[in-house]
């Protein structure tokens, strides 16, 4: 019984692209150009889907890109929109939520038993016990819902396009094709979008059985393809609308990230249903949604209508209808006056009879077919008078009874709407600048004052944007409303449905309300209307007015719920996109991964933690490394550490403003350590500062303090204007240290630099070449040991590295990773900033006084340090050692220091320490705690408590000897 | 996305800049009290209304200052420091 009409003017399909696809197990065919559910329509079929909570059978309701009675499963595709998505050759669809098929959903008993499951029962019901709600949930979750991830699904990822245009038309709707004309005429390079496979809009479909519409489209449409200003673009949705005119333009293929300079909405309006009982049976529909069918995909809607009419659209759509081959058994209008014009004209000739104030109180049928509907006069409350039904066979019912403006990108840009009266419609009250509204969506209905409006809308566009235009005159609303004011009727065995997503009925409304949700984001949510996937394009307008008549005010009073992205469902496959986080790695990384380094992130980059070696546990790893370092030389990748370079004749008074201790006094060719605090006197970080010359410095930051450093740098002389320039060389440098008592006799193999203790001392700092390549050699002793930080060009350093090595094999040289330099440093009580400090940790906490000059003339954080240096202090950082024992029975770092019940402190660092053979670390603990030789307890894992012993830093080579020693010690 | 006008490039998506925080004069701090300090170092003014911020273009490094009214999500102008125009 196929519904398909023979050609119709305009029609969207191409007769001789057969497609062959199956529903549900069953072949069926269409043409290219048909929807999934235009075909199936056309097919013969009613149900094509199955409801939400009650598995009720639906079939077409608006065909206007959000009509969610037809969701189906493609494959692994979920939740396809039947009347989207275009047909495509052996496409195998499924209904989705239903048991055992769209015909035969076992479900379909929930729709008998719907009185247990009123609104919001799951908020109140299943909670006790308890222990049951998970199974219950469970059952929820698989009776109710849409379709089936597969998660096995490859990962799609969709590239971005950006793309720039002066003026956006949003709707290629007549108000949207005439904005786009007068802005491009004006000189605009235009970009009119349009979600439908073709554009026109209602020009295509409202054509009151003729084709006046259809030639004014396509001379439109001829005009548009043709100007070199407009760029035409069918089949893409403008999702949203995000700050300063971005917009997200989705096509099939992807997203286009648009920046206008100005957009016009002429989305039009979402033609909205009545509400009585059985309104959704399949074969109830919106006017609109016929007119589709039967111009876009020459579908006969239905054979036999009632038309439920409350403006002229209702009665252009009967004339559709009779156009269609259709017979049309009554106009049933809601309103008293006549309806004149036109179309009604014509309505009159043809002998369709007109019940005028009457309503349907209900629709009968059986499982999924409408056999009559039963028609009643409206009494002057707004309710139907029972005493006189009249019961009208057919097998559907149109519904032309109003509007709702499609406004959520309106919203979104921040546009003040009002609820008019007149029009009985939102309409924009103040637009934000560079955004206008033309045609339906601005309360403009009829098409001639349409053509205006988008005109108007065009060139006050233009203008804004410095062109010459026309003068823009406003255009007036609809005079008559075109949306009744209550088109919603109660009804004892309920099935009214308000919203088709979520199978929300009349009574569930009252019901919320009553409850006390009764403000329209509270009703929203309890209730969860217009929460669906169709997001209440068509159920959110008879929700506000509902809500309105039940507290017995206005609907714009009520208000409408927030409007956000997305205005339509979008693929994650457009959204999903690549990871942009940065990761660094140092010159010297593939020799690193090929000597077997296990990587750690520090902050953007990867370090090596240790080299992995068979056999052999990390704990043992990291102790031979250090050990190596101890006793003969290691050689550790240091190029993460931040670099820069300043230089100019203010450099030092720079440098000394920044950090806190004293750099004009420091000698050319030596280095020193600098520690540096915010405003508070929190320490945020340290480094090494080495003089190259009077007014050039070169200059370390920690690894992850960089950016942050080299940033507010530059920000601060940006105010202080001094004299020099900062260079941030971290990318630009590599850096290693070679370290451990043959440190000197590897590094004289492979450069002509002198040494020697005398001519190269500790601190001190040399620019020579190494492995022949230029180099910045300091003399350093985190860790300890003898040893030289080497500072070469990025791309020479590898050749450095593996000249080291080289150099080093016969004293047994070996890379060591970030846990045995943490491990050498602790040896020597030196802290690592956001380790052993916290952000509230002072110099003074510190312990670190010694590198603060408080008598300089000023540095950030002076003064603060000035009010805290005159109170007592309340924590200090100690270095303090354990009795013999193994590592599981040790405390670990922030493990608690407890005095007398209550927490005194915590453990910032600890390691066992093979050169002492015993565990070592830093602590905070209350001053009291703070003295040499005394003791503290540590609360280790299981509750345990481990006596500390408060010691000296540096726990090994307190005398430093072994950072400077004479040539003859080393030899010896 | 919204737009801010570097005053050396131009308007660019503000994804590109970074924000640093209200431009406060520091007080003398030979000569202020410790309350002033203490004002000046942790106390900001959160309420909405027009403000002068410190903004960083990351790509070139640029710092500039943007007159931004918080309560209507607008920036009035942008200038590097020190080179405000007279209104």
């Amino acid at each position: 019984m196929s519904r398909r009409l023979p050609p119709v003017s305009g029609e969207w399909i191409d007769r001789d692209v057969v497609i062959d696809f199956h529903f549900e197990a069953e072949p069926v065919r269409g043409f290219a150009g048909d929807t999934v559910s235009s075909a199936l329509w056309a097919s013969g079929r009613n149900a094509l889907g199955r409801s939400f909570k009650y598995h009720r059978p639906r079939g077409v309701l608006s065909m206007a890109n959000h009509d969610v009675n037809v969701l189906l499963q493609d494959d692994e595709v979920p939740n396809v929109r039947g009347d989207v998505a275009p047909l495509r050759d052996g496409m195998q669809l499924v209904a989705v939520n239903t048991f055992g098929g769209v015909q035969h959903d076992r479900a379909k008993l929930l729709d008998r038993v719907s009185k247990l499951f009123p609104v919001g029962f799951y908020y109140k019901a299943f909670h006790t016990p308890r222990a049951l709600f998970p199974f219950w949930e469970r059952v929820f979750r698989r009776m109710t819902g849409l379709g089936t991830v597969d998660f096995s699904t490859p990962h799609i990822r969709t590239p971005k396009r950006y793309d720039f245009c002066d003026v956006l038309v949003i709707g290629a709707g007549p108000s949207g094709l005439s904005a786009a004309l007068a802005a491009a005429d004006a000189g605009a390079r235009v970009v009119l979008v349009d979600e439908n496979a073709r554009i026109g809009g209602s020009l295509g479909y409202e054509r009151q059985g003729v084709d006046a519409g259809l030639d004014l489209l396509r001379e439109l449409a001829d005009r548009a393809a043709s100007h070199a200003s407009i760029s035409l673009r069918s089949g893409t949705l403008a999702a949203g609308y995000y700050a300063d005119h971005w917009i997200p333009l989705v096509d099939t293929e992807r997203i286009t990230k648009m920046r206008a300079r100005s957009v016009i909405v002429a989305t039009g309006a979402f033609e909205q249903p009545a509400v009585f009982r059985n309104n959704d049976l399949p074969g109830v529909m919106l006017g609109s949604a016929a007119q589709r069918l039967i111009y876009r995909y020459a579908v006969q809607p239905l054979r036999n209508a009632i038309v439920l009419a409350a403006n002229p659209d209702g009665y252009g759509a009967a004339l559709d209808l009779l156009r269609a081959g259709a017979r049309v058994a009554a106009i049933v209008d809601l309103r008293y006056e006549a309806e004149a014009g036109e179309a009604a004209a014509k309505v009159a000739q043809a002998g369709i009879p007109v019940h005028r104030g009457c309503g349907i109180h209900e629709v009968r049928g059986s499982a999924s077919a409408v056999e009559s509907a039963v028609v009643c006069p409206l009494a002057p409350n707004g309710e139907l008078d029972l005493s006189r039904p009249l019961a009208i066979e057919c097998d559907g019912v149109l519904m032309s009874v109003g509007y709702a403006p499609a406004a959520a990108l309106l919203y979104q840009a921040g546009a003040a709407m009002r609820f008019d009266e007149a029009v009985q419609q939102f309409i924009p009250e103040r637009l934000p600048e560079g955004v206008f509204a033309a045609g339906r969506v601005n309360g403009v209905y009829k098409l001639e004052d349409r053509l205006l409006d988008g005109r108007r809308a065009g060139n006050e566009a233009a203008k804004l944007l410095g062109l010459t235009a026309p003068v823009a005159f406003p255009v007036p609303r609809a005079s008559a409303s075109p949306s009744h004011p209550y088109p919603v009727f109660a009804h004892p065995a309920a099935k009214n449905f308000v919203d088709f997503d979520e199978d929300l009925q009349l009574k569930d409304f009252l019901d919320a309300a009553q409850e006390g949700f009764d403000n329209i984001e509270l009703l929203k949510r309890y209730t969860t209307v217009g929460m669906g996937p169709s997001q209440g394009k068509h159920s959110n307008m008879n929700a506000i007015r509902v809500l309105a008549r039940l507290l017995k005010r206005n609907p714009g009073d009520v208000g409408s719920t927030t409007a956000r992205p997305f205005f339509h469902p979008v693929p994650m496959s457009h959204l999903a996109g690549r990871g942009f986080h940065p990761q660094r790695t140092t010159p010297m990384h593939e020799r690193h991964r090929s000597d077997g380094a296990v990587f750690m992130q520090a902050g953007a980059w990867l370090r090596p933690e240790y080299y992995r070696q068979r056999g052999k546990r990390k704990a043992e790893i990291v102790r031979e490394e250090a050990m190596a370092v101890r006793r003969s030389v290691g050689i550790i990748d240091v190029g993460t550490l931040g670099k820069m370079e300043i230089s100019g004749p203010d450099a030092a008074a720079f440098l000394e403003r920044f950090y806190t201790g004293r750099f004009a006094s420091l000698k050319t060719g030596m280095t020193r350590y600098a520690l540096m605090v915010d405003e508070s006197g929190v320490i945020i970080d340290d480094g090494v500062v080495a003089r190259l010359g009077e007014d050039r410095f070169y200059f370390t930051t920690t690894t992850t303090g960089s950016a942050s450093v080299y940033r507010e740098m530059t920000r601060r002389n940006a105010e202080w204007g001094m004299r020099v320039g900062i260079v941030n060389a971290t990318g630009a440098y590599a850096a290693m240290n070679i370290a451990g008592p043959k440190s000197r006799d590897v590094l004289a193999g492979v450069t002509k630099l002198d040494l020697s203790e005398g001519v190269f001392p500790y601190l001190g700092v040399r620019e020579a070449d190494v492995a022949g390549v230029p180099a910045r050699l300091m003399r350093v002793g985190f860790v300890g040991e003898l040893g030289y930080e080497i500072h070469v060009p990025a791309d020479g350093a590898l050749d450095v590295w593996d000249a080291l090595v080289q150099g080093g094999r016969v004293h047994g040289i070996r890379p060591f990773g970030v846990e045995a330099q943490r491990l050498l440093r602790l040896e020597k009580g030196h802290i690592i900033i956001g380790q052993d400090t916290d952000g509230l940790t002072s110099p003074f906490d510190a312990a670190t006084e010694w590198a603060v000059k408080m008598d300089k003339a000023f540095f950030i954080g002076q003064r603060s340090l000035r009010i805290l240096q005159r109170k007592p202090p309340k924590t200090r950082l100690v270095g303090f050692m354990l009795e013999a024992m193994p590592d599981h029975e040790a405390p670990k770092e922030c493990h608690l220091v407890i005095r007398g019940g209550d927490i005194a402190g915590r453990v910032t660092s600890i390691a066992f320490s093979p050169a002492l053979g015993r565990h070592v670390g830093l602590a905070f603990v209350g001053p009291e705690l703070a003295v040499e030789g005394g003791s503290f307890t540590i609360r280790a894992d299981g509750g345990r408590m481990v006596t500390a012993r408060v010691a000296r830093t540096p726990f090994y080579d307190p005398a430093g000897e072994r950072q400077k020693p004479s040539v003859q010690q080393v030899a010896a | 996305m919204k737009l801010l006008r570097c005053p050396i490039n131009g308007p660019r998506p503000v994804s590109e800049f970074q924000y640093a925080g209200e431009v406060r004069p520091m007080p003398d701090p030979d000569t202020c009290s410790d309350a002033q300090w203490s004002d000046y170092v942790f106390n900001r003014n959160g309420a909405p209304g027009v403000k002068r911020e410190w903004w960083l273009h990351i790509a070139s490094g640029i710092w500039f200052i943007a007159e931004r009214d918080t309560l209507e999500d607008r920036v009035l102008r942008t200038y590097l420091y020190g080179e405000a125009p007279q209104p």
